[in-house]
């Protein structure tokens, strides 16, 4: 029997205060979310087609000119690679190295939850904190990876202040920050497995790496999945971290969208340019989301 | 036993990994600039308090975690206010068109914030918010309204349906039933949701640093930037910052670690 009633099911004085309490509770909600979610993406859409520095009305009308500059941008297509970037190093060296540590921790033996508290750690801390920490790990002078290399006889390291290299270093604290959290999800899908099936495995011969192959993997799927989401998604926006580590530098060799976004339409307020890089990012995102869910996830 | 072995080895050094980077931040400052620079990896010859206590005397530190929290608390509150009410709605109430509503709202998981950012700042300075904690605290909560409600929609319907059925005909509305009921047994998926939007927050960057402009009302994250920009020659201060600033939320996770974990994979699972 349905709680509510519809407007042309029963009437009545249930019926009645179930219209007026949705009346009451469903506007707070709808007004935060259209005000501050929903009306900037149109605006964002709105203002990408004018050349604008926020004031006034915009009026200098420029098509599609902004969206040609953002593509056109060799910083901006660099951008768009170092997200790659970091989607590739995702999902080939952080996803798998979460799943390797689940599976060395996801039985309680002595000291599991000792480690994956440590692994966790990281993932709490705020990007910010977890940049800033590691420019000094990288620092030229001060850092600790210089400090290992003239350990071992060499001289000084400046990892963040070589073009070539400083991205490699941004994408070390990526997988350094964010493994704990893959392995803690990959942990609570173990631990739901029916462990009957690893039993009747071992009855039937089955080796470890089979039972890892033909059990968890499979069981694990739909995590694996999910996890792959997460970290694109993430990796799709992708900007506190470059702030502290190293501000897009050197010689915008480090920029990711959104770090692109913030240098180049935010603190120069070009709000035409700016929104133009917003919408390609929003087309993206849902592009990705919808796409992956609809081809990835739609039996999860 | 050999493969014990290997076990503890590997965790030990992936712990390793994870580990000295933050153990010698929180070392760090405690050297002087000379000795961070010629002994990066030993402890301190005599370990120098003055940087910390420099900072946990003085008042910058506090005004930046005051404001951290006070923008966290009100985000917390004001999202599950608002979205606890929309849940119970979209539960419960069964109107044309609210399927639509719903997924309008859930419109809000696909993007990241960013990418409506530079409108959002042009809402919030013509709404005259700019540099206030509600022009960061209101767009907080529209952007985790989205999660709030499926999360607490799927609890809200995992309640006993009978409860209802049986309030609703001894005469107990549904704000009554809302209250006295549905509230005080959510207290769970309450706290879960509060986690996510707390940490989030409380971690949150972006939108600050494009709505605050006076060092007096920023966050902790942005008085870090300062801080580091002021002091970016003396790592040992820099350091001692960085590792108070984020000693609350160690604490905190250490402390109630069960939930901070269950509440952030469960809130990453479910939403």
């Amino acid at each position: 029997m349905a709680n509510g009633i519809g407007l042309i099911g029963r009437a009545g004085p249930q019926g009645r205060g179930a219209l007026l309490t949705a009346l009451i509770m469903l506007p707070p909600a709808l007004a935060v979310f259209t005000l501050f979610v929903v009306l900037p993406i149109g605006e964002a859409a709105w203002y990408s087609v004018f050349n604008w520095d926020g004031f006034g009305i915009p009026t200098r009308f420029l098509g599609l000119t902004n969206y040609i500059s953002v593509l056109g941008n060799t910083t901006f297509t660099s951008a768009v690679i170092h997200n790659f970037l970091i989607i590739g190093v995702s999902l080939a060296l952080q996803l798998p190295l979460a799943l390797g540590m689940a599976l060395l921790l996801s039985r309680n033996r002595i000291g599991t939850v000792t480690f994956r508290l440590i692994f966790f750690m990281p993932y709490i801390l705020a990007d910010v904190a977890a940049g800033l920490i590691w420019r000094f790990v990288f620092d030229g002078d001060y850092g600790l990876v210089s400090g290992i290399s003239k350990l071992l006889g060499g001289g000084p390291v400046y990892l963040l202040a070589d073009p070539h290299l400083a991205f490699s270093a941004v994408l070390v604290v990526v997988v350094w920050k964010y493994f704990g959290f893959y392995m803690m999800l990959y942990i609570a899908g173990m631990q739901s497995i029916d462990r009957g099936l690893y039993e009747a495995a071992e009855i039937d011969g089955a080796s470890a790496l089979q039972r890892f192959r033909h059990i968890t993997i499979p069981q694990l799927g739909p995590m694996i999945r999910l996890s792959i989401f997460f970290s694109i998604v993430g990796s799709l926006q992708f900007f506190d971290m470059i702030v502290p580590l190293t501000g897009g530098g050197p010689l915008n060799s480090t920029h990711t969208m959104v770090s692109f976004l913030y240098y180049f339409g935010i603190t120069r307020m070009r709000v035409g340019f700016g929104s133009a890089i917003g919408v390609i990012l929003f087309v993206v995102c849902v592009t990705f989301a919808f796409g992956y869910r609809r081809l990835f996830m739609r039996h999860d | 036993m050999a493969a014990a072995i290997a076990r503890l080895a590997i965790l030990a050094l992936v712990a390793a990994i994870v580990l000295v980077p933050l153990l010698a931040t929180a070392i760090g400052g405690f050297k002087d600039i000379g000795e961070l620079r010629t002994h990066p990896f030993s402890l301190p010859s005599h370990w120098l308090w003055s940087n910390y206590w420099g900072m946990l005397t003085g008042h910058f530190y506090w005004r930046v975690l005051v404001n951290s929290l006070v923008i966290a608390l009100l985000t917390v509150a004001l999202t599950l206010i608002v979205s606890s009410l929309a849940a119970f709605a979209f539960a419960h109430l069964h109107f044309f068109g609210m399927r639509y509503l719903l997924n309008y709202l859930l419109l809000g998981l696909l993007f990241p914030a960013a990418t409506a950012i530079l409108p959002l700042f042009i809402k919030v300075r013509d709404l005259g918010l700019l540099n206030t904690y509600w022009g960061v605290i209101l767009p907080q909560v529209a952007f985790g309204l989205g999660m709030s409600i499926l999360l607490l929609r799927n609890a809200f319907k995992q309640l006993p349906h009978e409860l209802l059925d049986a309030a609703l005909v001894d005469g107990c509305g549904y704000f009554r039933y809302f209250f006295y009921v549905t509230l005080p047994l959510s207290r769970p998926i309450m706290s879960t949701v509060g986690i996510i939007i707390f940490v989030a927050s409380w971690n949150n960057f972006l939108l600050p640093l494009i709505i605050l402009n006076s060092e007096s009302r920023y966050p902790w994250p942005l008085g870090l930037m300062v801080f580091q920009g002021q002091y970016s020659t003396a790592w040992q201060l820099v350091l001692a910052f960085i590792t108070l600033t984020i000693l609350p939320a160690i604490a905190m996770f250490l402390l109630a670690q069960r939930h901070v974990v269950a509440g952030l994979t469960a809130g990453a699972v479910k939403g």
